[in-house]
Parts: C-alpha cells; sequence; structure tokens
C-alpha cells in the first residue's frame, strides 16, 4: 500500500507491505523492517531493531495527533489515487468570513442583530462551556449578514454560528 | 457512626466520599442531574436519586429537592464535597432543621468567614496577621484613595463576596485607581450579586500557601502541615504539593499556631483550610479560610497517613480527635496535579465530549482520583475538573520524576486535556529548584514552549500508516459482518434462547 502521510508539516510518501508476519516500509530511501500490533483502538505498539514504541492517536472532530513518547505530531494521511486539490484558502478581509465556535458549549448570548454594524473585534456572540464564557469576534469590520445559531443552541467546536460581510 | 449519608455533590469527588463511605461501611447515596445518569458516582454509589435538569441551580444547587432525596433515602447525613453547596449556610441551617447533619462546620462559622470583609475583622480582633489594608466595605471613591494612599501602591482591591479571582483588580498608582474600582464592583455585582469592594496591601510576587485544620465538636484543633499552591492560572489552582518547599519546620509550627488560632476565633468544627499569602522574606498573612474540603485534600493525606474524608464522617458523629500534635508528623512528599478538560492548544478553553480511549497510570507512588471513565461523555454543564493525579515519593525529586513517569502513562482520547501542561510545570528549572510564586505559571505559558521532539517523526509517518491499514481492514471486516447474518448475530441468538429458558423455569 502506498500512503502519502504529513507529519508537522513535513510530507512523507510511505510504501508499506506485509512481509514474514511483520512489515516492512520504504520511506525516504531506506527499508525499515518493523513488527507492529494494533493493541486496542488508538493505540499501536511498534517494534523497530529491537526498540519499542508505543503510540497512541488522538482523534478530535478537526485532526489527528499522534503520540509517541512525550512528543506530539500532527498527522494527516492521504491516500494518493485520491489525491484531491487542496485549496489552502487563506482568509482575506474580503467577502464573507464564517464566525465558528471554538469550543462546544452553549449560546448564551447574541450580542448584535443580523445586519447591524460590527468592528473588528467585536463580539457577536458569547458561548459557555464548564463554567466558562467565550466571546465569538469579529474577524473584520462589516455587517453581521447571518446569525446561524441563536440563544440556548447547543454547539461543537467548528459550527458555524455567524457570517460577516 | 452514621449509617446511611447523601453525597450532594458529583464526578471525582462524589467518587472520593463514597470511597470513603464503602470503607467505614456505611450506605453511600448519590443524587444527579439530567445529563449525569451515566457518570461514575451513580454507578460506585449504593443508592442514587434523580434530583433534576442539567442546569445546576435546578439539581447540585437545589436544597429542597436535595433534602427530600435525604429524608425519602433515610439518609443521616449530608457530605456536600466541595463547591456547589459546600459553604453555603443556608444550606447548613436547612439540614439541621431538616434533623440532617451537614458534614462540615457550623453555619455560623461558614458565615463568618464567607465574608472576607468580616473574617478580616474578626482575624484582626483576635489579633493574627493580615494583609494591611481595611477590613470594611468602601463607600466612596474619595475613601478608597485615602485608604490606598495610607497603605502605599500597589494595591488589590476585592470583593468582599468574592473568590476565583472575581472583581479583583491589581492597581499600581492613584491614576488607575478609579476605573479599577468601578469594573471591580460591577464585575463583583455580577458574579455575587454583592458589589462590595474593600483595599489590601499588593504583595509582590507572594506564594499561596495554604495550612489544613481539623476541630472536632469538643474543642480541640490541630494542624495537619501546608499545601504549596502558587502554581495558578487564571486565580486558579492547577498543581499543589505538600510539603511546601519554601516552608522549614520553625515556619510550618507558626503557621500550623496561626491556622489553629484562626479556626478557634471562627468556632470551627471539621476539616478547614487556612489561606495566607507569604512574602519573600517568608512573612505570612491571613487571607481567607475555606470552610470545606479541598480539591487538593489527598497531598496531605499522603504526607500525614490520614483519611481526610474519613476524619470528617468520623467528627460528624461526635467522635473526638483520635489524636494531638504532637502525635503528628510529616513523611515524604506529594504533588498534585489537576487533569482538566481543556484545550492546550486553544488557550486551555474548556475541552468537554466524549472520551473515546482512556489509558490509565498506575505504579508506585502514584494515586489517582478520578470521575471519568472511557466511553462517558463529559457535560458541558459543570467545572472541567476530570480527575487528580497525584504523585508520592520519599523526597520531592522522587515525587516529581514518579509524576512525570505516570504523566506520560497517561491518555485521553476524544478530548483535550491539560496533560501536556504538566510535563512542562515539572520540567521547569525554576519549579525544580522549588521557586515559584503565583505569577510563576502565568510567565512560563507567555515564554514558548519547549518543543519535545526526540526524532520520532518519521516513526510516526510509519505509525499513521499502520493504522490506515488497520482502520481499512477494520472497514471491510464490518462490511462483512453485516452481510454476514442478516444483521443478527449468534451472539443475539444465543442470549435470546437463554432468556427463553430463564422465563420457562
Amino acid at each position: 500500500m502506498l500512503y502519502e502521510v504529513t507529519i508537522d508539516g513535513t510530507n512523507y510518501r510511505l510504501e508499506l507491505e506485509r512481509a514474514d508476519g511483520g512489515w516492512r516500509c520504504h520511506v525516504d530511501g531506506s527499508d525499515i523492517r518493523l513488527d507492529a500490533v494494533l493493541a486496542r483502538p488508538d493505540v499501536l505498539s511498534i517494534l523497530v531493531d529491537g526498540k519499542s514504541y508505543e503510540i497512541k492517536r488522538e482523534r478530535t472532530a478537526n485532526d489527528v495527533h499522534l503520540w509517541v513518547g512525550s512528543a506530539r505530531y500532527a498527522a494527516e494521511v492521504r491516500d494518493p489515487r485520491s489525491l484531491r486539490s487542496r485549496q489552502s484558502g487563506r482568509a482575506t478581509d474580503h467577502g464573507p468570513r464564517r464566525l465558528v465556535a471554538s469550543m462546544p458549549g452553549k449560546i448564551v448570548r447574541v450580542l448584535l442583530r443580523e445586519n447591524a454594524c460590527v468592528e473588528a473585534g467585536q463580539g457577536v456572540l458569547v458561548v459557555e462551556a464548564m463554567k466558562m464564557q467565550n466571546e465569538i469576534k469579529s474577524p473584520k469590520k462589516g455587517v453581521v449578514q447571518k446569525i446561524v445559531a441563536g440563544e440556548g443552541t447547543a454547539v461543537n467546536a467548528g459550527d458555524l454560528l455567524a457570517i460577516v460581510e | 457512626m452514621f449509617k446511611k449519608i447523601l453525597i450532594a455533590n458529583r464526578g471525582e469527588i462524589a467518587v472520593r466520599v463514597i470511597r470513603a463511605c464503602r470503607e467505614l461501611g456505611i450506605t453511600s447515596v448519590a443524587v444527579y442531574s439530567d445529563v449525569d445518569r451515566a457518570s461514575l458516582h451513580v454507578r460506585k454509589a449504593d443508592q442514587a436519586y434523580h434530583i433534576g435538569p442539567s442546569v445546576a441551580a435546578e439539581s447540585y444547587l437545589n436544597i429542597s429537592k436535595i433534602l427530600k432525596v435525604a429524608q425519602v433515602s433515610g439518609a443521616e447525613a449530608i457530605h456536600p464535597g466541595y463547591g456547589f453547596l459546600s459553604e453555603n449556610p443556608v444550606f447548613a441551617t436547612a439540614c439541621a432543621d431538616a434533623g440532617i447533619k451537614f458534614i462540615g462546620p457550623t453555619a455560623s462559622a461558614m458565615q463568618m468567614m464567607g465574608s472576607k470583609t468580616r473574617a478580616r475583622e474578626q482575624m484582626e480582633k483576635a489579633g493574627l496577621p493580615i494583609v494591611p489594608g481595611t477590613s470594611r466595605r468602601l463607600e466612596t471613591p474619595e475613601e478608597a484613595h485615602a485608604v490606598a494612599a495610607r497603605i502605599g501602591y500597589p494595591i488589590m482591591l476585592k470583593a468582599a463576596a468574592g473568590g476565583g479571582g472575581k472583581g479583583m483588580r491589581l492597581v499600581h498608582e492613584p491614576g488607575e485607581l478609579k476605573s479599577a474600582l468601578d469594573s471591580a464592583r460591577s464585575e463583583a455585582e455580577r458574579a455575587f450579586g454583592d458589589g462590595s469592594v474593600y483595599i489590601e496591601k499588593a504583595i509582590s510576587n507572594p506564594r499561596h500557601i495554604e495550612v489544613q485544620v481539623l476541630a472536632d465538636e469538643h474543642g480541640n484543633a490541630v494542624y495537619l502541615g501546608e499545601r504549596e499552591c502558587s502554581v495558578q492560572r487564571r486565580h486558579q489552582k492547577v498543581l499543589e504539593e505538600a510539603p511546601s518547599p519554601f516552608v522549614d519546620a520553625e515556619m510550618r509550627c507558626r503557621m500550623g499556631d496561626v491556622a489553629v488560632r484562626v479556626a478557634k476565633a471562627a468556632g470551627y468544627s471539621n476539616a478547614g483550610t487556612v489561606e495566607f499569602l507569604v512574602d519573600e522574606n517568608k512573612n505570612f498573612y491571613f487571607l481567607e479560610m475555606n470552610t470545606r474540603l479541598q480539591v487538593e485534600h489527598p497531598v496531605t493525606e499522603l504526607v500525614t497517613g490520614l483519611d481526610l474524608v474519613q476524619l470528617q464522617i468520623r467528627i460528624a458523629t461526635g467522635e473526638k480527635l483520635p489524636f494531638q500534635q504532637a502525635g503528628l508528623s510529616i513523611r515524604g512528599h506529594a504533588i498534585e496535579c489537576r487533569i482538566y478538560a481543556e484545550d492546550p492548544d486553544n488557550n486551555y478553553l474548556p475541552s468537554p465530549g466524549k472520551i473515546t480511549l482512556l489509558l490509565a497510570p498506575s505504579g508506585p507512588g502514584i494515586r489517582r482520583d478520578s470521575g471519568m471513565y472511557e466511553g462517558w461523555t463529559v457535560p458541558i454543564d459543570y467545572d472541567p475538573l476530570l480527575a487528580k493525579l497525584i504523585g508520592y515519593g520519599t523526597d520531592r525529586q522522587q515525587a516529581i520524576s514518579r509524576l512525570v513517569r505516570a504523566l506520560n502513562e497517561y491518555f485521553v482520547g476524544g478530548i483535550k486535556t491539560n496533560i501536556s501542561l504538566f510535563r512542562r510545570i515539572l520540567s521547569n528549572s525554576d519549579f525544580q529548584k522549588g521557586k515559584m510564586d503565583t505569577g510563576f505559571l502565568d510567565r512560563l505559558l507567555s515564554s514558548p514552549s519547549p518543543e519535545i521532539r526526540d526524532g520520532n517523526a518519521r516513526i510516526a509517518a510509519i505509525a499513521a500508516g499502520v493504522f490506515a491499514h488497520f482502520d481499512a481492514r477494520a472497514a471491510s471486516q464490518a462490511v462483512d459482518a453485516s452481510q454476514a447474518g442478516n444483521g443478527a448475530s449468534s451472539w443475539k441468538k444465543m442470549a435470546r434462547i437463554e432468556v427463553l429458558r430463564a422465563t420457562d423455569q
């Protein structure tokens, strides 16, 4: 199997195949023999040349990290056969901007109405979780085009809350 | 001894009290809100009663509901844990009126300590060291200017009803006083329904050190050594240890004597904590008394060999303290890490959600008081404290290395936690030397995080590939399984046969 993997921004191309009860991996121009056991979902034990690594996979709604010992690596895996063009989409001040929840919680206050003028950095909504309130601020000066979620709504991290035009 | 105790709390502290009850042969009664039906404390208790919606005000803070459950279940006493109703004199009084023993001090002792200005006044009268300032609430900005000028800048404005850093402002010079006073008042008004504010001299780079006291209902009181609680963020404790690396035997004795005098001046009974601010010259000043069991009580338990919750229960039954001051000693060193559902990559914002994976540390010198389990969903409605990891060793160095080892074994998947923060704290050279004050953690967090990179990025890349392979295999197996038996597995068939057999008999 062929995998394209990004670890903390660095790309690796892996060729991985089963061999002699273990695995053979071709990466960075070298061949590595390894033994891998999935100890339980999201926990992998890998042996390479007698060296033992325990790798834990941390999965949240938005991203995946791998822990190797006490080091944490951002990880992304792509199957090169279904390579999609990944638009990095750097946000600018032009056009509509999406305000999303930075944590799961409940909307406790909507500070502005739709069509209200808003300054950059001005609070638009307040999300509360675990006794802590987090003000969602407008990233730009403009007009509140849409408030998607009303007071009392439960939201997840990454959910769209409002759009500023 | 009581036969049945109701625990008016949730999370790890409810589990902690349930364990003490079990050890003493007492039946435990848990209460829970809508969202806590599957919480650990409900599973661990002998009995459990639903008390209302998830909103704390309608469940864990609902005095009449909790007392009704106590009466229906036949509980003779209530342990309030910490937070919620634990420092509410109205609740303590209501318990007494209902003929149920409140495991804690009397309502009047709680009332005196609940108001910071009243507590200051009482301690001043008793001749105990307090931070220079006013013991009265400020009436006008002019009065504030006069007091501030008398004690000298910098000064601290504090809410009389305060706690948790709310309504607190540091003021460096007279020009800042007016606006700081206004904002402190409105914040205190919003947080506590009481906008009263008073002034204290600001102590530069103070340490926060507290003394555990224990008093019975017969006038006996002892101190159980101190806890160093200077590692704080947003005025919330993050890591605590006992003993304090700053306190020697002579200072411990002096602080302990003052703490016992504070308890006696308040007519205090049961477990309590006297908090002190300590300056660089080892002068210490009374700050406040917490009239409940503290989150960080385990570090004291480990270095004294005592069980504070069991002692609380024994004291509440009317027993005398089973020891005197001379019979108590401190042995070894203990450090506690508060594991919070917080995202270190997102400014430590709360991170509730489902725990998909939990790997828990164990081994020599490790104690874990936890309210979570794998598969449980951490609700958004309450405090983010998930668990406490405590390391114990013969000395501070061993306690630190055991904790670092255990933190590397600890893993919580599905939500974010602050576990990585403790690796940073414990590996910091100032921390290792015992040099910390209440500004320590803010300084540490404002400096760039030292990246732990041990050249394992390639292993991570390989692991990512292996995970992807196993994922694909699991997905294809799931498809096979669903096609195999029309959805009805052989286990389900077996279970059905067993049930039919059972009903036949």
